[in-house]
Order: structure tokens, then C-alpha cells, then sequence
């Protein structure tokens, strides 16, 4: 089977005005359809970089990329995925239907689709009852939700989320943290979350890619053994904290709380 | 009410100043008639009150102006070359179709400057400098010229709003084309949308309050550009012709009338223009 994402070598040099700054180096990363995988790190390891070179919106320097086997540009134009940025990037003067709306207005589809596809995916995140609501009527978490919907409403594979619940409390991202692992069931999408929260990267993983800075580089893969299906005490599982303590290792081992001198 | 409170006693204030500038101001020549009338010791009420009923007053007072705009609007047939009413219509016509011209002009240049780079480069210098040049000087030229060459009328003094009200659009426009954030335009791409998309779902909606907001400078200048042509052709008629007669003959009341004829034109344009913004916003949403 073609995996989700391959990526071989893969590396991206930024050129600025103060010489070049080497945002991934020497990337290798297979996920498979159905993962869900997350990418920690501190700031500055690239790994937001490299969700937005899954998404074409940036461009590698070195390596091969491909989605679903194909190059990320031809993904893109397939409308392979969906993306969720930090913040909900809703538009004020849409409603929160019609922000929903957006992506399929873009990709041609019929009213009637529309409202079928606006009704599921607003029941999925929990947003009914708030089809007439203006973004600014919302709160943050409700707002995030409803960016995930968009970005689920035309139906790609694959859910790219860049640090989706970086912005809100922890009472609220917990729940979200337990809704998306839901979603991700029913939908049996293949999602990339980058975070660097380590009990929110081993509570939603399948897969834990662990990331340091200067130059952006993979340092440890681990892959989750917990069961599916995750209550939110989970986390205080020895099964939980045993991961946790890998993950921790491997950013120590990245040296990447150390400042540079 | 607690905003018509402030508003009225301003108001008030005014009209009292007003008055009591208009006897201290008129009074020489008040003086000097009444002794070429032989009278004497006028007491001060009724000094007061013929300094506010001259003929050619050097500061006519408010309920004067009114009676001129009464007299010269509602008294008299909307033909008549005296007609205020059809002055005002002359002005208000060039000014509306100049800012129309002027607020499409505006946004051309604002999408062009927006999507082109060459454009970005070259045109914001030669649209600023185009406004350091005084209107006033430029505006007979268009008008003579355009005269030399059969075009007169309309055209050459909506030619001049244009000229003025086209500014602030493509400033405002510029602005407002470019607010969406980088992400929201990310996400534009992601969705693969085509320029086209980019232009009507995200770029022109997130300028429209930066529209509407250069649009009420935009009327407000027009009329001044309209009014300011029509001093260039005195045959032309409108109420910058009434300001230059009146001013020749002397006659205050006329200047005054129309100058305040003028300055109500302009409250109600910019009064219909935030309407238009008022309703525009509460369509999209906006937090009132």
C-alpha cells in the first residue's frame, strides 16, 4: 500500500538576509494511512516547516516528498488534505456555516451538497445549533472546532493540524483532545498534530515523532502501544508515563533546552 | 437625547456668538447709515436688530441665510438661473458622477497595485504627487481645456472630483486588500482556489470597511472639487458660480446661502454613505 506520507532525506534551507538557516535536515518519515501521528519539539525544530511542506506550502531544497505518491503540489490541487492552523483563521464576515462553506463554495460543489456536508460536520465537532453564529459570537475552543470542521468539510484522507489547541486552556483542550480522538475513530482519517505538549502528543498518538532545533532534525520515532480506546485517565497509566519519559528522553538527547552559545 | 444635549448646546453657543459678532461687525456701517438718515440714539435693541437687517452685511446673521435658502429654493422656479435649488442640483450631479468615476478609478488602481508588482512599484509615487499639486491651479486648466475642445458641462468638473476623491480610495483600498492575514491566504492555497476566489471570498470582503471608510472622504472632497471647477466657468452655474457673483456684487447673504447649502449637500452625502456602511456591516456580520 502507498503510504500517506514518505518522506526520504528530505531537507529545507531557508535564505535570509542574515545567511542561511537550515529549517529540516535530512527528514525520513513514513505514515501510513490511519496513523495518528504527532511532532514535538521546541520551537524552531522544523516541525511546523515540515507540516507545511506536506501541504506545498513550502518548498524542500533536498529529498523527495510524496503524498499518497504523488508530489505535494498535485496533492494539494487533488485537495489531499485538510489543515488546521494555530489559530482558527475563521472569516469575521461569514457565518460560522457559511466559514464552513468556504472550501466547498472553492471546489464547486452544489448547494445541496453543501448543506448536507455543513449539517455533518458541524454534528462531528459539536457545533449545532450555531450554524447563524458569527465567529466572534464564539468562544476560542468553539472557534477551533469549527475550523476543523471546514477543514473536514470536502472530505480529504488526510487532517494536517498545526498546534490546533496551542492557544486555549487546559480544561477546554483536554476535551477537545478527547473529541478528536473520537473523530479521528469514525472517521479513520490519517492526522499529522504538531504540539509540544508531551501529555497531549502521547494521549492522541499512534506515532510520536520527536524533533530538535538548529538545524530541524528527527531524533526519535516511537510508536505508541496504547489501546484505542483512550479515557482521559489514561495519562495516569505506568503504560502512559513510560512513553512520556521516552519522549522526554529523546528531546533531552536532542539537546534542544540547551541554549546555543 | 444624550447626544443631542451636547450637540444643542454647541449649538446654542453658536448662534449667540454669531449674533453678537454680526452687530460688533456691522455696526460701522450701521452707524454711518443712520446718520445719513439723520437718526440719532438708537437705542441698543433696535440697533441690534438693524444690524442684523442690512442689505449687504459684512457678517449676515443665520436667520437671514435661512430666508436667502427659503427664498431661493422654495420661492422661485427650479428653471430660473437664480433658482438655488437648481444650483445645488448642478453641484450635486458633477460631485456624484465624479465620485462614482473617482471611487472606480480608486479601486482599479488599487487592485492593480495589490496583484502587479511593477504596478506596487511605479504608480503610489505619481498617485501621490498628483495630490501636491493644488487643485486650485489645476482645475481651470482642465476646465479651459477641456473647454477648447468642445467638452463642457458635466463632464469637466466631475473630471476635477475624480481627480480629488480617487485619493483616498486607492489609499484606503490598498490597505484594505491587503489586511487578510497570512493565513488566512494559506489557507486560500490549501484549498487550491484560483486568484479569482482569493479576490471575491477573502481580499475584497476584508476591505470593506476601509472602502466605506474612504468613501464618505472621498464624497465629502468630491463636492469641493465640483465646486472649486465651477468657479473655472461662471456660465456653467452651481453653487461655487453663486459663491464667485456673490462675492462680485457684494452680496454676503448669497455667499453664505449657498456656502451653507453647500456644507448640508455634504453632511447628507456623508450621512448616505454610512448608511450604505451601516447596512453593509450589519450583513457581514459585524459587531455593532
Amino acid at each position: 500500500m502507498i503510504p500517506v506520507v514518505s518522506a526520504q532525506n528530505l531537507g529545507l534551507t531557508f535564505s535570509t538576509n542574515d545567511g542561511d538557516v537550515v529549517a529540516l535536515s535530512d527528514v525520513n518519515l513514513t505514515i501510513e494511512k490511519g496513523d495518528f501521528v504527532s511532532f514535538i519539539g521546541p520551537s524552531g525544530c522544523g516541525k511546523t516547516t515540515f507540516l507545511r511542506t506536506i501541504a506545498d506550502l513550502e518548498q524542500p531544497t533536498s529529498g523527495t516528498l510524496r503524498i499518497n505518491g504523488q508530489t505535494p503540489e498535485d496533492a494539494r490541487k487533488n485537495r489531499a488534505y485538510g489543515y488546521v492552523f494555530q489559530a482558527p483563521a475563521l472569516y469575521p464576515w461569514r457565518t460560522i456555516e457559511k466559514n464552513i462553506a468556504l472550501p466547498l463554495e472553492i471546489m464547486g460543489h452544489s448547494p445541496q451538497q453543501q448543506a448536507e456536508r455543513i449539517k455533518r460536520t458541524m454534528d462531528l465537532v459539536n457545533l449545532s445549533g450555531f450554524e447563524k453564529k458569527y465567529p466572534w459570537q464564539l468562544s476560542g475552543g468553539m472557534q477551533q472546532r469549527a475550523s476543523i470542521a471546514r477543514a473536514l468539510a470536502f472530505d480529504a484522507d488526510l487532517l494536517l493540524m498545526d498546534e490546533p489547541f496551542g492557544a486555549l486552556d487546559e480544561i477546554v483542550r483536554d476535551h477537545l483532545n478527547s473529541e478528536l480522538l473520537k473523530l479521528w475513530d469514525r472517521t479513520q482519517k490519517t492526522i499529522c498534530f504538531v504540539t509540544h505538549s508531551i501529555p497531549e502528543a502521547v494521549y492522541l498518538s499512534t506515532k510520536i515523532v520527536v524533533m530538535s532545533p538548529r538545524p530541524g532534525r528527527v531524533t526519535d520515532i516511537i510508536e505508541s502501544n496504547l489501546p484505542k480506546e483512550r479515557p482521559l485517565d489514561i495519562r495516569e497509566t505506568p503504560e502512559f508515563l513510560a512513553i512520556a519519559a521516552r519522549v522526554r528522553d529523546g528531546l533531552r538527547a536532542g539537546h534542544s533546552y540547551e541554549e546555543v552559545v | 437625547m444624550s447626544r443631542v444635549l451636547p450637540i444643542l448646546t454647541i449649538l446654542i453657543a453658536i448662534f449667540i456668538f454669531w449674533y453678537a459678532a454680526a452687530i460688533w461687525m456691522n455696526a460701522p456701517w450701521q452707524t454711518i447709515l443712520n446718520e445719513r438718515a439723520n437718526l440719532a440714539d438708537v437705542p441698543f435693541f433696535e440697533f441690534a436688530q438693524q444690524t442684523w437687517a442690512q442689505d449687504k452685511p459684512i457678517l449676515p446673521v443665520p436667520h437671514q441665510v435661512f430666508s436667502e435658502i427659503w427664498n431661493a429654493t422654495m420661492g422661485l422656479e427650479f428653471t430660473s438661473r437664480r433658482s438655488l435649488a437648481l444650483h445645488a442640483w448642478i453641484t450635486l450631479s458633477a460631485t456624484l458622477l465624479g465620485f462614482v468615476l473617482g471611487t472606480g478609478l480608486g479601486v482599479a488602481l488599487a487592485v492593480a497595485i495589490v496583484h502587479n508588482d511593477a504596478a506596487d512599484r511605479s504608480l503610489m509615487p505619481w498617485i501621490i504627487a498628483s495630490q501636491t499639486i493644488p487643485i486650485l491651479a489645476i482645475a481651470p486648466m482642465v476646465v479651459v481645456g477641456l473647454g477648447a475642445i468642445g467638452l463642457t458641462g458635466l463632464v469637466p468638473k466631475a473630471l476635477i472630483s475624480m481627480y480629488l476623491s480617487f485619493f483616498p480610495v486607492v489609499v484606503g483600498m490598498v490597505k484594505g486588500l491587503r489586511s487578510p492575514e497570512a493565513i488566512q491566504l494559506d489557507l486560500m492555497r490549501t484549498y487550491d482556489a484560483n486568484p479569482w476566489q482569493v479576490f471575491w471570498k477573502l481580499r475584497w470582503p476584508a476591505a470593506l470597511p476601509m472602502l466605506f471608510a474612504s468613501m464618505k472622504v472621498g464624497i465629502a472632497i468630491s463636492l469641493i472639487g465640483a465646486v472649486v471647477a465651477e468657479l473655472s466657468n461662471a456660465a456653467g452655474g452651481g453653487l461655487g458660480v453663486r459663491l464667485l457673483t456673490g462675492s462680485y456684487n457684494g452680496q454676503t447673504i448669497q455667499i453664505w446661502a449657498a456656502l451653507f447649502l453647500a456644507a448640508g449637500l455634504a453632511a447628507v452625502l456623508v450621512a448616505i454613505v454610512g448608511a450604505a456602511e451601516k447596512w453593509v456591516n450589519a450583513r457581514n456580520g459585524v459587531r455593532a
